[in-house]
């Protein structure tokens, strides 16, 4: 009979797909965002912040950048910044989720928690010409974000989302660019949960003795992982643009390892206790205290 | 025997053309943004940057080159599968206009960065409704074609078909809810993790109910037409079909692996995802036991070679998926360029091989002629066999690669290498995939052109016998 009448294929095709749909996508919406999920520290955006959201999709930056730092410990240490892998109550105001399927640049699930300076000095830079900060990136720039914020509907885009605003918020979406927004979202990310700060503070070295006292023996290996993590923020010459000059430091050694492996939250510095490993942090700590200026 | 049917097959005719033309600006945008991988100075700010084209690429692809292709060659199977004539021609013409307008303005609005951000359903809410419209109209005509239909057996293909009108239609309707700030900008009807758990229910049914289900109605129809062998199991084929779509709805949540969405949703999406390979593989062996006998036709049909290269390309693309959804290969291959290596041997292994074959046969059909050269189809073959070839190989290889490094840890646990050390690493790839795709185009180029003279010669000795 089924090879013989259309209607009632139909229905019954309709039926089998029901099935799977009911199991796994309708019936999830009773455990999903549920109050046990429920973080209370995470807070909606702010009408800056919602715009700079709304620019985000508009550049289609999802289509390089996920925003889920998973359940494996690579994650973690990459994109977790000490917040973490992610949990669900941390997307309960995201409409729609921006989680992303490919990582052609890095996860920015929790970029907040990396670049702290308040006004966001590396994220312009970098936005307006990203090779100036990261020479080999492959992201396009984005310095024509330059340009005033249109606010003709943020008060309605709160509203519609059901988000809380005071007029005080709006009163400062006044004279921003959209540069200002997308970087008020990209402080935002990820900042809301309580971060582990006593195990990402903590990062000290096993000797305070540093192992490499000359230079020259590790100068080239030195010099390359300046200029992959370093150089964006202290200069390619060492004489420092958004960070210090790095030429000579009469710091103490332990002191620089600790600055490198743990940051400076108050100014900016970010923690590279998660890409680099104890060796590689003490052959820069060499290389800040004994390259001279000629270098 | 009563007079034979007439078939009206004009907008068969021009869904096959606009779909071609369609699917060429997918390719040529998909060539843009393989260089702008490789070159970011190749981004052209605001309009042309990488974020903005890469949804034109695959909506042009999926619903320019598939979709249009797929209308164009339903309305001709199933007029011929029911021997009646199409429903309505007059309303074929008009879901015509409304695709290429519909598909113009996507084009145009995801450039001027109007998106709605779910993967594939990018399209804000005015132009997902003309997209809706646009599937509910060629519903309507394949369907009631159907129910009027002269032949009382319905072949399997005609299964396909309708379980495609019924999957499509629901799935995009409900990712697309949402609700709008204006005309050119909505907010999705779910947020986070639900938000992310509908859009992969969607994302990945949309790769059953219409870049599987589709072609594979095609190739039902075409290689028993094209080698003169009847299907070799009109059984297992019903057996396929009910489990394939039954299990398809369940295994979104592989795309989801390792994040806040339910474990249980994820176990269960991995089961059914391995389950799939039987129902995918029934498909496969039909095919491949139709040919019984008949191999040399490999060698002699230039037809029977892309359909079964197309049917290998499923067979290879329904073991790989299975095995990407387990958690493991998926921590190690997932966000990576192994994806899209998957992908493009799906769209343009699979999909696009049935596509062609059954877009020359129909061609020479409808113009009542000859294909004007074999050789040159031949060679068509040959180029997007080579150049899909290359892309997926060189994206697996980033993809592991990649994956390998993004992995390493040194023995104190921390990170060996930095994210962009695994990028330098692969932009090599890049550059040999950015060939690739310029392979593909040349390959795409001599299709048009055999076709084009196809047509020729058929208005030709049309105009002979009037």
């Amino acid at each position: 009979m089924l090879e013989k009448n259309p209607v009632i294929f139909i229905i019954l095709a309709f039926i089998v797909i029901m099935v799977g749909t009911a199991v796994t996508m309708i019936a999830p919406f009773k455990w999903i965002n549920d109050p046990g999920d429920r973080i209370a520290e995470v807070k909606p955006y702010s009408p800056l912040q919602q715009e700079g959201r709304d620019i985000y999709m508009r550049e289609g930056c999802n289509n390089c950048h996920s925003q889920t730092v998973r359940t494996l410990a690579v994650d973690v240490e990459r994109y977790g910044y000490g917040g973490g892998y992610s949990k669900s109550g941390e997307f309960v105001y995201d409409r729609p989720q921006l989680w992303g399927s490919r990582r052609t640049g890095p996860d920015l699930a929790r970029i907040g928690l990396k670049y702290i300076d308040p006004k966001g000095m590396w994220h312009r830079k970098h936005m307006d010409n990203p090779q100036s900060v990261v020479p080999a990136s492959n992201m396009p720039a984005y310095a024509f974000l330059n340009t005033p914020l249109d606010t003709t509907y943020s008060e309605r885009k709160m509203k519609l989302l059901k988000f809380p605003y005071t007029q005080a918020d709006l009163d400062d979406l006044k004279g921003k660019s959209e540069m200002d927004a997308i970087i008020a979202y990209m402080r935002k990310l990820g900042t809301d949960i309580p971060v582990k700060k006593a195990a990402a503070a903590q990062h000290l070295p096993a000797s305070r003795i540093n192992p490499f006292s000359d230079l020259k023996a590790i100068k080239a290996e030195a010099l390359s992982i300046y200029a992959r993590d370093c150089a964006s923020c202290h200069g390619d010459k060492r004489e420092g643009t958004l960070g210090p000059a790095l030429k000579g430091s009469a710091r103490p050694d332990a002191e620089l390892f600790a600055i490198i492996a743990n940051g400076i939250e108050a100014n900016g510095m970010p923690s590279f206790s998660g890409s680099l490993d104890e060796q590689k942090i003490w052959k820069l700590v060499t290389l800040i205290k004994l390259g001279k200026q000629d270098d | 025997m009563s007079a034979p049917t007439r078939y009206f097959d004009d907008s068969v005719k021009g869904f096959i053309i606009w779909s071609i033309i369609w699917g060429t600006v997918a390719v040529l945008v998909g060539i843009l943004i393989s260089l702008q991988l490789a070159w970011p100075q190749l981004n052209v700010a605001p309009y042309l940057t990488y974020g903005r084209l890469r949804p034109i690429h695959t909506n042009a692809g999926i619903f320019g080159w598939g979709i249009g292709s797929f209308i164009g060659l339903f309305f001709y199977i199933t007029q011929r599968l029911t021997k009646t004539p199409l429903w309505s021609p007059g309303l074929a013409r008009v879901t015509l206009w409304l695709f290429n307008v519909g598909i113009a303005s996507a084009a145009v609005t995801l450039a001027m960065g109007i998106n709605r951000t779910k993967e594939y359903a990018e399209l804000e809410w005015p132009l997902a409704i003309v997209v809706a419209i646009i599937w509910v109209l060629f519903s309507i005509n394949v369907f009631m074609t159907i129910l009027k239909r002269k032949e009382e057996q319905m072949y399997i293909s005609l299964w396909y078909i309708m379980a495609a009108l019924v999957g499509v239609t629901v799935l995009y309707v409900v990712n697309n809810l949402g609700v709008p700030l204006h005309l050119f900008k909505s907010y999705s009807a779910f947020s986070g993790t639900n938000d992310a758990n509908v859009q992969w229910w969607y994302g990945h049914n949309a790769v059953a109910m219409l870049l599987t289900a589709p072609p594979l109605a095609i190739f039902y129809y075409f290689l028993p037409k094209v080698t003169g062998n009847p299907i070799f199991s009109h059984r297992m084929g019903i057996i396929s079909f009910w489990s394939l779509i039954f299990m398809y709805l369940w295994t979104g949540a592989h795309h989801l692996l390792w994040t806040p969405v339910p474990d249980w949703i994820q176990t269960l999406a991995m089961a059914f995802s391995i389950m799939l390979i039987a129902p995918s593989w029934g498909a496969v062996m039909n095919g491949y036991l139709t040919m019984n006998g008949q191999w040399e036709q490999l060698k002699t049909n230039y037809l029977v070679k892309f359909l079964i290269c197309g049917i290998t390309f499923y067979g290879l693309q329904t073991l790989q998926g299975p095995l990407q959804a387990v958690r493991t290969f998926s921590a190690f291959i997932h966000y990576t360029d192994w994806v899209p290596g998957h992908v493009h041997m799906g769209a343009l292994g699979w999909v696009s091989m049935v596509l062609f074959a059954a877009i020359y046969y129909a061609a020479t059909k409808i113009n009542d002629t000859e294909i004007y050269s074999v050789k040159l189809a031949d060679t068509h073959f040959w180029l997007v066999l080579v150049g899909q070839l290359i892309y997926s190989i060189t994206m697996w290889i980033a993809g592991v690669q990649q994956g390998s490094m993004l992995l390493a840890t040194n023995p104190d646990g921390s990170l060996h290498y930095s994210f962009m050390e695994t990028m330098i690493a692969i932009f090599p790839y890049y550059k040999i995939r950015a060939v690739s795709g310029f392979i593909y185009l040349a390959g795409l180029m001599v299709f048009i052109y055999n076709l084009y003279k196809t047509f020729q010669k058929g208005a030709v000795s049309q105009a002979a016998k009037a």
